[in-house]
């Protein structure tokens, strides 16, 4: 009943909208998949971006699709919605955007460890999650380069992979080429224009251009973009950095990483933290994760993050020592203080829908994420409540 | 490991700012990832850029003495030097720090560093003497076993890979083709041709007497010499738009061009041969000024180059640069600002202060107007783009045809180089954009209809990893001093995405 009213809710703001023509502010993955099944659903759809496509943290992360990671809940209610539709998706563009049904192998070191990820698939189970246990003398016919001595693992046949800059390039370019959808790079947004309450439209370094609705798909820019329309959406950066080996032969053949992160995946700590994660791509490539850090914007190379990411991957796979790494980036990826995305009508600001805040799994959650927004935005009802993801949920906080 | 002074690149200009700064009695570390001191220039003839006749003889001469000079201070401790080390990092510590920066080194590539290898250096300050490498331009073919940069070719030499009787075209733009087409024909290889794509004379407004020093140091050097000797002909306006063959090079189609290289109907030819080597200048290696924040600019030859003061001062306090990293402009320039940056180093560190030398800073003004002269004359035409077709690489690494970058900038929004490398994986391989860089930068521009500028050219020159770096050289903490970091086996906190 509670998610009825929330529902009926989002679609009363958005009743009073006529939202025959959208505007989506940021040509990341978010914004390209909410330009796609907006465009897709019959709107009329242009996409902003100060830079180019992709230019944002979805230049700069990974493209997992991942269940496994997350504790029941709405965010893995969004994750595995998010799987159905990025399968969909790869029917249709699966080539274009290197997308891999590769699954996910999560490797305990430790018998708690391996408790511990007992216990979580089992809850994950429950909610639709496909989680297989792997023994410890199995591990080693998943990934035959694995360090000896490891206690078990989980596999996790959903998790998934894209090429993120290619999603998002592929999917802007079929909202674009089969849904009439228009995209202009180089635009910044430096306000809103408004009638009344009502957002109406972007000011724009290039002029003003109006719309019935306005989703801010700025990532971790998003709270400028709402502070722009006056209303508060707390996204902050959280770095990541990312270190990618010489091309090899195909070695390591699933998303590997490690069971315990479970417990930090949502600590408040502004400390580092580095988890082992790695994974080949299909140009041959190994990308070896992840760290989380609050230092703000800051793109300076930290080697102690580096050296640790290192050790770790080489702790999971020690052939990986005598590989050269011949590259690293890092990311910021756009994290809201209770770690879920922002998504949904904005009531502070009629006209205005956010879809930012992803955290570090805004690749995998684009494509629910647009399809959830199409929905709200041509008065169906949403596939699945948006109340844990409104954008109002934030305390304010005292001037 | 803690000196007054760091020097990165032992080529002329990092030589020249080691020993002068040592000479003042600064203790100083040179690093440098070849075996031997000397850098690109020494390795092989003197040549490229090299200036006036008798500068480059006496460049010559000045090498010698350097390297003198440095075993002398290697041997009183003044100077340590770091051969076969490969610097990945260097980190910038608070203005207040008294050693403001520390190198990160690492073996090259996946060669595990040799026990005995220094993993951290600490200095004061910093020369940044990191030299430049060959600047080919893509063209349909030149993908092909056989087909090789001019610099590789004169490697090629060395290892006495190109045997007698071979038949081989030099192309490119720049007078560094006259030494190594002058170096195979001496080395018995056929040379069927030196097809320069400019016409020097012609373009010459300014500085034609420079030019003609610039011939004349062509004789002098005696590579035109060589060349008569050989019957090598020597073509201007004219330039490879095509190699041929199947597993190899077999021919080329050489075309003659217009002034801004658009090949001219008609004119072309195939030309036989088993190699190629072909050189349009060189891209200074500046991983480690971007990284660090220094000011760079677009240089007359269209490479991005630091910013440089009088005194070789980068914008970033503590940072001096010199040679090609402040500009492509041959040994005796390199190491002139090689010894201002050393003095200038010397006298900021309170050393006892070296006389300014007017005739170092009179040199210096004379062969950067020699070299801005030769870049103008040399520089690269827009037509070039025109050799290409969808289907030529543009990377090779990642083979990536010159079809789906266009089709990253059209069609996918890839609006900028950094873009388009992403989305197309042009400079995305082994050699990180060091080789194909430059043209993908240029190319992007070009689709998106204006001239490259400093953040096109950046978007492919960063590199936060200044060289490859063995991962389990990376991962062993140089100050935990143990083999195995002890977080190593300890996954730690943090999510996996
Ligand atoms: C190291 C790392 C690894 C990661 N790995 C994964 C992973 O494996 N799987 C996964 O799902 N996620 C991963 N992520 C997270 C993922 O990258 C992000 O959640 C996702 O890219 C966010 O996409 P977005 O479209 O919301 O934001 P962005 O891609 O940042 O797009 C926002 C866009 O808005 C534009 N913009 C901002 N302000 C303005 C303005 N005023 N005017 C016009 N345009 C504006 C920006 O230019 C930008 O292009 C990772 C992140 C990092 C850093």
């Amino acid at each position: 009943m509670v998610r009825g009213c929330a529902r009926r809710r989002q679609c009363d703001i958005l009743l009073r909208v006529p939202t025959r023509d959208l505007l989506v502010v940021g040509a990341g993955v978010v914004g390209a998949a909410c330009a796609y099944y907006a465009a897709k659903a019959g709107l009329t759809v242009t996409v902003v971006d100060r830079g180019a496509v992709a230019g944002g943290t979805t230049g700069a992360g990974e493209g997992n699709l991942l269940v496994s990671d997350k504790e029941p809940g709405a965010e893995l209610d969004l994750a595995l919605l998010s799987a159905r539709l990025w399968r969909d998706l790869a029917a249709e563009h699966g080539d274009e955007v290197e997308y891999e049904a590769k699954g996910g192998l999560v490797v305990a070191a430790t018998a708690p460890g391996m408790a511990g990820l007992e216990r979580l698939a089992a809850h994950q189970r429950a909610a639709g999650v496909r989680a297989e246990v792997v023994a410890a003398t199995d591990l080693r016919d998943l990934e035959p380069h694995l360090a000896p001595g490891l206690a078990g693992g989980m596999f996790y046949p959903q998790d998934a992979q894209v090429q993120p800059m290619l999603a998002a390039a592929h999917l802007l370019r079929a909202a674009r080429d089969r849904h009439g959808a228009r995209l202009w790079t180089g635009v910044t947004v430096t306000g809103v224009t408004r009638a009344g309450d009502r957002v109406t439209g972007v000011r724009t370094d290039r002029g003003d251009i109006a719309a019935g609705a306005v989703v801010n798909a700025a990532g971790t820019w998003g709270g400028e973009i709402a502070a722009l329309a006056g209303v508060r959406v707390p996204v902050l950066p959280r770095r990541g950095f990312i270190l990618v080996t010489e091309p090899l032969p195909p070695m390591i053949r699933h998303k590997v990483y490690a069971a315990e992160y479970v417990g930090d995946v949502a600590s408040d700590s502004a400390g580092l933290e580095t988890s082992p994660v790695v994974e080949g791509t299909k140009a041959g490539t190994v990308l070896i994760g992840a760290s989380r850090e609050r230092v703000g914007f800051d793109r300076t190379l930290s080697t102690v993050v580096l050296r640790r990411l290192a050790a770790q991957a080489i702790a999971l796979f020690p052939v990986l020592a005598d590989v050269a790494a011949i590259r690293t980036y890092c990311g910021f990826r756009p994290y809201c203080p209770d770690h879920l995305p922002v998504i949904g009508p904005d009531p502070r600001a009629p006209g205005l829908l956010h879809a930012c805040g992803h955290e570090g799994a805004g690749i995998g959650l684009a494509a629910a994420t647009g399809h959830l927004l199409a929905q709200v935005l041509t008065g169906a009802d949403p596939a699945l409540d948006l109340s844990p993801f409104r954008p109002d949920r934030f305390a304010e906080v005292p001037s | 490991m803690t000196r007054d002074l760091a020097v990165i690149g032992a080529g002329p200009a990092g030589l020249a700012a080691a020993v002068t700064a040592a000479a003042t009695g600064l203790r100083v570390v040179l690093v440098d990832a070849g075996a031997r001191p000397g850098g690109q220039y020494f390795r092989h003839p003197p040549d490229t850029l090299a200036g006036p006749r008798g500068a480059a003889r006496h460049g010559w001469a000045e090498f010698a003495r350097l390297r003198d000079e440095l075993a002398g201070h290697v041997a009183a401790g003044r100077i340590t030097h770091l051969a076969g080390h490969a610097v990945w990092h260097v980190e910038a510590h608070s203005e207040e720090a008294d050693a403001r920066f520390t190198l990160h080194l690492g073996g090259t590539g996946s060669v595990a560093v040799s026990s005995g290898a220094v993993r951290e250096v600490r200095a004061r300050a910093l020369v940044i003497a990191a030299g430049a490498h060959d600047r080919p331009l893509p063209f349909p073919g030149w993908d092909l076993p056989g087909v090789l940069t001019a610099g590789g070719a004169q490697a090629l030499l060395k290892g006495s890979l190109v045997v007698a009787g071979r038949r081989v075209v030099v192309a490119g733009t720049g007078p560094f083709l006259l030494p190594v087409a002058a170096g195979l024909a001496s080395a018995g290889a056929r040379v069927e041709g030196v097809f320069e794509a400019n016409r020097p004379g012609r373009f010459a407004r300014h500085g034609a007497r420079v030019l003609r020093n610039a011939g004349k140091l062509a004789e002098g050097a005696g590579y035109a010499a060589v060349l008569l000797r050989h019957r090598v002909p020597y073509r201007v306006g004219h330039a490879i738009v095509a190699a041929h063959g199947d597993d190899a090079v077999e021919s080329v189609t050489v075309a003659r061009l217009d002034r801004d290289w658009t090949p001219v109907r008609g004119g072309e030819r195939v030309i036989e041969c088993d190699a190629v080597a072909v050189g349009y200048g060189f891209t200074p290696q500046l991983e480690i000024p971007v990284e660090l924040g220094c000011a760079t600019r677009v240089d007359a030859d269209g490479s991005l180059v630091v910013v440089v003061d009088a005194a070789q001062r980068t914008s970033v306090p503590g940072v001096y640069a010199a040679g090609e990293t402040t500009g492509v402009g041959g040994a005796p320039l390199a190491l002139t600002e090689g010894r201002l940056a050393g003095q200038a180093v010397a006298a900021a560190l309170g050393a006892p202060p070296a006389r300014p030398s007017r005739r170092l800073l009179a040199r210096r003004a004379r062969l950067r107007a020699f070299a801005a002269t030769l870049h103008d004359a040399y520089a690269v035409r827009p037509g070039w783009a025109g050799w290409l077709r969808p289907d030529t690489l543009v990377c090779r690494c990642e083979e990536v045809p010159y079809g789906r970058l266009d089709e990253a900038v059209r069609e996918l929004g890839a609006i900028d180089p950094r873009a388009a490398k992403l989305i197309s994986r042009a400079g995305m391989g082994w050699c990180q954009g060091r080789i194909c860089g430059y043209p993908t930068a240029c190319l992007t521009a070009r689709i998106r209809k204006r001239a490259p500028d400093v953040a096109d050219l950046t978007g492919l020159a960063r590199r936060p990893l200044a060289q490859p770096v063995r991962l389990g050289d990376l991962a062993e903490d140089p100050a935990a001093g143990g083999a195995e970091d002890a977080d190593g086996a300890d996954p730690g906190g943090g999510g996996p995405c």
